[in-house]
């Protein structure tokens, strides 16, 4: 496992450099003047980054408003005793439904769960398998759909949840398979 | 989007008064109102780097051949993106730098791969079924590796911190699935123009002119 652990690192770590290595060096291979073609399109790094404030500020103000009034709390009261019929524990319901909105938040939610019931239990494997098989959907979508200006996201956000949905049905049942209750 | 961006506030108003925590959550849209610019601004110099880097990939024409490479398997989940196309290598590219975790270099990678979705989108104000396609790949997560999580366990004293990579790897594959598929079989309920539309004069200008 250490090793496993440490070759992961070591591929992460090697990742960026190399494709920075290869970019570059293929690039001046075909002839291609890298440094004034990589300024130039760098320059629009910045565009980006303002472009999408506006986009951001909406979905994270909405989204720290909403966990701040304890609207999750009453959520996860009112869902709790139809999650437990079929076997999910309810611990395990904030960390489902905060992972869509927050990415720190869902974090700290796996961290504190690991820590009152350990690593090695089975709400401890099923926190961590969904914040692995699981993203941010709506910082995604707010940064990805802002940077272009589109705000009409159609089916977007509907196919994004489900696929979230889906992920997170999906890790409870694998994870109950495998590790067992 | 609308509804959803109006229900998450309305609710949060409305169980603050009921709970009495309006001030935290006056707090926190304050908060994270700061918090959405500090994000976009550290994303700025990752995504210049990216830029400039994608930049040169393309006039080495790596990101075309890329493209054509993989172009059979991906005709399948994007068909509405012609081949040869840089929209094709740009995602993958996103796609790829997901796999490995790389965090702000897929965001860079990915919102590059937006500007090429774009340049074939024919409602700019609008996404196109294309995107929509790329962006539940993108949030059902990729990963790999998730190597954060590997990182809390192992530091909680887990016997096998990487034992739920297999699961990972398992609901990951399940959610990307349903993603795609959810995405296409929702494309034809929501056309990219609403008939009769709330904006009189032409949504491309519009874009320009607000964004």
């Amino acid at each position: 496992m250490e090793t496993l652990q440490s070759v992961l690192a070591e591929v992460g770590s090697w990742a960026i450099p190399a494709a920075i290595v290869i970019i570059a060096g293929i690039g001046a291979l075909r002839g291609v003047k890298v440094y004034e073609v990589f300024v130039e399109g760098a320059k629009e790094g910045f565009n980006v980054g303002v472009r999408i404030i506006p986009y951001l500020v909406a979905i994270l103000v909405a989204i720290g408003m909403f966990r701040a009034s304890g609207a999750l709390e009453g959520l996860v009261a009112l869902l709790e005793p139809v999650l437990n019929t079929v076997g999910f524990p309810g611990e395990a319901l904030p960390m489902a439904l905060i992972r869509p909105l927050s990415g720190s938040g869902a974090l700290g939610v796996m961290s504190e769960l690991i820590e009152t019931h350990g690593a090695d239990s089975f709400i401890g494997r099923l926190a961590s398998t969904m914040m692995g098989s699981t993203e941010t959907t709506f910082y995604v979508l707010a940064v990805y759909l802002g940077s272009i200006g589109v705000r009409r996201s159609r089916h977007t956000l509907a196919a994004c949840l489900i696929a979230d949905a889906a992920g997170l049905v999906a890790a409870f049942v694998v994870v109950s398979l495998v590790f067992g209750e | 989007m609308n509804i959803v961006w109006l229900a998450l506030i309305l609710v949060a108003i409305v169980i603050a008064a009921a709970t009495g925590q309006m001030q935290e959550t006056t707090n926190a849209a304050i908060e994270s109102a700061k918090t959405a610019v500090e994000l976009a601004i550290g994303l700025i110099g990752v995504m210049a780097l990216w830029l400039g880097l994608m930049r040169i990939a393309e006039k080495a024409g790596l990101i075309q051949l890329l493209a054509r490479l993989l172009r059979p398997a991906l005709r399948i989940v994007f068909p509405e993106v012609p081949a040869r196309h840089p929209a094709i290598g740009s995602m993958l590219a996103n796609i790829a730098a997901n796999m490995l975790g790389l965090g702000n270099s897929a965001t860079a990678l990915g919102l590059r791969a937006m500007q090429d979705l774009q340049q074939l989108n024919k409602e700019k104000s609008s996404a196109s079924n294309t995107m929509a396609t790329f962006l539940a790949i993108n949030t059902s997560s990729v990963t790999i590796i998730p190597a954060t999580v590997i990182a809390i366990r192992a530091s909680a004293g887990s016997n096998n911190p990487a034992e739920i990579i297999g699961p990972v790897i398992v609901a990951t594959a399940v959610s990307t699935t349903v993603g795609i598929v959810a995405s296409r079989l929702l494309q034809k309920k929501a056309p990219p123009q609403r008939p009769g539309g709330d904006d009189p004069d032409s949504p491309g200008d519009r874009a320009r002119g607000d964004s």
